[in-house]
């Protein structure tokens, strides 16, 4: 546990190195803060007001604002289902429905096991290929509720591959340092 | 006018030079449209198919990424270009096709027609694609490059006579581009249609500096994806119109906005721009004419609201991106307080083309008051989804029928969804209007900036309403409180209709609320948030009133009002297709081996509907759900 706020310090600290003190610059900053952390926990709000010299509740204000932005850790995979109109209108809350029935989570949750977390998403541009699941960073287009279950027997069947071939390899190490960040 | 700049010329030479040895005429060349919507239907599988069939065979082929031709109905596409052949276009290739055209038609030498959707020139043999009745409404402008070259090599777009227009601008007066902009007529493609000229023109005139211009690339409409494929597919020409705005304003500084939704149209801008920056096209002393102006990009963080000018200026300076009262204008009071420019990236791409082929060439396309073309993306119940570009004044049939193919799986048209959340659902009877700035808001919707999403009937009107509401209400940044609290209520009521909780008073209260929001909200979400409303309960009354007076649904989709049944007499003993796709385990074989849906455990899916075999189509929906007959046999 102590190494978690050391962690979220370290790399917000990366990150703040690459920035001027510019106010201008706390959406990017927030950004690059999650793409390497997976969410922006407090600790990293508290340094970031710190570093720009602005209240903590202007970030925070920031953080809370824009949909982006997460402040619980996320799970190993994200899953974003599609609901804009293209997509709700073929059935991306039938889809939904399914991930949310699949996983026992609801949106905005992450499973027990740090796994997968569950959101939804307005449009990513993809509205032909609707309804549509962005799964990590893959689109996957025409999920129905069967293609749910498809996805995620893949991951399972993944990750038993992953824990058998490689022992205490790869995949088990990953699992570990995103749970702990 | 003087000579061409002899750095540019230099520029230009060099990019032909490289594209003519791309395309000497001595090896096939092979593209893969890996936009987006490529990407999601497989593209990178087949690419990486084609590559490694290429390499097996040692053949010498160019293989190369382009973005998208606007086809994303028949993705992934590939072009092969094959020396002594015309160039011919393949949908929907999976990686099993990419294996056999690499084999029959670049190794071997059948074109392997069955999977072409034409040839891309006119020749004697093969029909050709744009003898498709689509093409003969369309007219390409911004969209032309659009999946024909590789937007991470601006030698591509550089070879097809890009950045001539911003040498060309350099060595005018700005006061001639500004005036230019104002004969052609263009006005704003990011939803309101306000002419551009004038906006430049305050802009120019506000005394203080430095000035910035803005690239809106927000594209928060959900169904709308034009923004997205432009980015993705001609980036350069995006910037390039970027650069001659700047030099027509005065502009040191610049930002291209793009949604965080969008990795990959952030990624092939970044690329854009270092490649721009190196030609010397962009950054300091443009091109030798003592012209400064660079851009940057920033990466929206997932909020529609940001998509308004004020606020996404607002979300630039590091704040919540909350709109702000007009006047002033970003144009006279913007960025940190400077003037600032903010414009489409549709308006944008315009300003090459405009710049090099005349005002009088733009004015010449379109209408009266809408002058050049349209991007629409449709999307929805068409039979051909992804873009289209028409003159304006192309009417709605044309586009959604001529175009898009009409109706998929022959089913009836109901309405068509358009200008996103602020726009309306139009019926049947709206379909020969002219789709230009103003025909579509006299009819209670707007052109917005081009989502198109066709329903048909197996789409219920006051569910859209409702789905609209939903988002907008949650979009709210909750400034105004009829907008944060009116939406709010709009929904709940709305929310009861399809649940079966309607009233009949309802319908009014709507409608007064819908003109309250509309007076009392500060910017264009409010204001436009009660057009879905307004526009289905005029339209499609009737649906409102089988929700609240009958409890029923007539498109069958409300969950609420609905229910799942098998018909005893079309159910087939020995299939079983229904059961075992079920995802909830709810349908099993009664005595007689005719299936039963538990509806206690039924989630309404609809994956026993989809997988009921054709020749029985046994499974049904009935509204309301009280009309599934009680089950005499339940073990
Ligand atoms: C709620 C709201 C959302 C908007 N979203 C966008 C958008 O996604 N893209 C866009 O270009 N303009 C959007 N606009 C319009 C912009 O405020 C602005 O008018 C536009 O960027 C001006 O560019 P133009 O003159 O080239 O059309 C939006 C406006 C409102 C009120
Ligand atoms: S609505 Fe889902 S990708 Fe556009």
């Amino acid at each position: 546990m102590t190494e978690e706020p050391k962690q979220i310090l370290q790399g917000t600290g990366k990150v703040l190195k690459e920035f001027s003190k510019k106010k201008e610059n706390l959406v990017p900053i927030l950004q690059q803060v999650q793409n390497q952390l997976g969410y922006i926990p407090r600790e990293a709000m508290l340094e970031i007001a710190d570093y720009l010299g602005i209240p903590d509740m202007d970030v925070y204000s920031v953080v809370t604002f824009y949909n982006q932005f997460r402040r619980n850790p996320p799970g190993k995979h994200s899953i974003r289902v599609c609901l804009g109109t293209a997509c709700h209108m073929k059935g991306g809350y039938i889809v939904l429905d399914a991930w949310k029935r699949r996983l026992g989570i609801e949106q905005g949750g992450t499973t027990p096991d740090r796994e997968f977390d569950l959101d939804t998403v307005a449009c990513v541009g993809c509205c032909a290929m609707a309804p549509v699941t962005v799964v990590d960073t893959e689109v996957e287009g025409k999920t129905s509720p069967t293609r749910v279950d498809g996805i995620l027997l893949s991951y399972k069947l993944e990750k038993e591959k992953g824990s058998k071939g490689k022992g205490k390899g790869k995949s088990k190490g990953k699992a570990k340092s995103k749970s702990n960040g | 006018m003087p000579e061409a700049n002899a750095a540019f010329q230099q520029i230009k030479n060099d990019a032909l030079d490289h594209v003519q040895r791309f395309y000497d005429g001595s090896k096939p060349v092979i593209m893969v449209g890996t936009a987006t919507c490529g990407r999601a239907a497989g593209a990178l599988e087949v690419l990486g198919v084609i590559r490694k069939a290429l390499d097996k065979e040692h053949v010498d082929a160019a293989v190369l990424e382009v973005g998208c031709m606007g086809h994303c109905y028949a993705e992934p596409l590939v072009i092969i270009n094959k020396p002594g052949h015309p160039a011919m276009a393949y949908g929907y290739v999976t990686p099993e096709i990419a294996q056999r055209l690499v084999r029959d038609y670049v190794i071997g030498e059948d074109p392997s027609l069955e999977f072409t959707l034409g040839a891309l020139e006119e020749n004697d043999l093969i029909p050709s694609i744009y003898d498709l009745p689509r093409y003969s409404y369309e007219q390409h402008i911004i969209l032309t490059n659009c999946g024909y070259i590789d937007p991470e090599d601006i030698r591509q777009y550089i070879a097809k006579g890009g950045y001539e227009a911003l040498d060309r601008a350099l060595r005018m007066q700005p006061q001639e581009i500004v005036d230019e902009v104002r004969e052609s007529g263009l006005r704003g493609r990011g939803g309101a249609g306000f002419p551009t000229w004038q906006k430049w023109e305050a802009c120019r005139d506000a005394p203080s500096k430095p000035r910035y211009v803005i690239c809106n690339g927000d594209e928060g409409d959900p169904g709308a994806f034009m923004d997205r494929a432009i980015l993705e597919s001609d980036p350069h020409q995006v910037i390039e119109g970027m650069v001659i705005a700047a030099y027509a304003v005065g502009a040191r500084y610049g930002y291209i906005y793009v949604r965080a939704e969008y990795p990959l149209a952030v990624r092939r801008v970044q690329i854009a721009l270092r490649q721009a920056r190196s030609l010397g096209l962009l950054g300091r002393n443009i091109l030798g004419s003592g012209f400064n102006f660079d851009i940057k990009l920033f990466q929206g963080s997932g909020a529609f609201v940001c998509g308004e000018e004020t606020a996404l200026i607002a979300s630039i300076e590091g704040k919540p991106g909350i709109p702000r009262y007009r006047p002033p204008f970003p144009a006279v009071s913007g960025l940190h307080g400077k003037p600032t420019l903010i414009d489409n990236v549709k308006t944008l791409a315009y300003l090459p083309q405009i710049i090099n082929n005349g005002s009088e060439w733009f004015a010449g396309i379109g209408t009266e008051g809408s002058r050049g073309t349209a991007v629409f993306a449709l999307a929805g119940k068409v039979i051909n989804t992804g873009l289209t570009e028409v003159p304006m004044g192309t009417t709605l049939r044309q586009i959604i029928f001529d175009i898009g193919g009409g109706i998929p799986n022959g089913k009836r048209f109901k309405a068509v969804q358009i200008g996103g959340p602020s726009g309306g659902c139009l019926p049947e009877a709206a379909l020969d209007l002219p789709v230009d700035f103003d025909s579509l808001s006299e009819a209670g919707a707007m052109m917005g900036s081009g989502g198109m999403v066709v329903l048909d009937e197996d789409d219920c009107m006051v569910e859209v309403a409702r789905y609209f509401l939903e988002f907008t209400q949650r979009e709210s940044c909750g400034k105004c409180t009829m907008c944060r609290l009116g939406t709010k209520h709009m929904l709940e009521m709305l929310t009861d209709i399809t649940q079966g909780r309607g009233r009949v008073e309802d319908m009014e209260t709507l409608q007064e609320l819908a003109e309250d929001i509309k007076a009392g909200s500060l910017c264009g979400l409010g204001k436009t948030a009660p057009n879905p409303i307004l526009t289905t309960l005029k339209y499609f009354r009737d649906e409102y009133e089988a929700h609240i007076k009958e409890k029923r649904c007539p498109a069958l989709m409300c969950h609420d009002l609905i229910a799942y049944y098998i018909l005893p007499d079309k159910c087939e003993r020995s299939c079983d297709a229904c059961v075992g796709t079920c995802t909830v385990e709810a349908i099993s074989s009664n005595r007689k081996g005719i299936k039963v849906i538990d509806q206690e455990k039924c989630v309404k899916c609809n994956t026993c509907l989809d997988a009921c075999p054709p020749q029985y189509n046994a499974v049904i929906r009935l509204s309301p759900p009280e009309l599934v007959p009680a089950s005499k046999d339940k073990k």
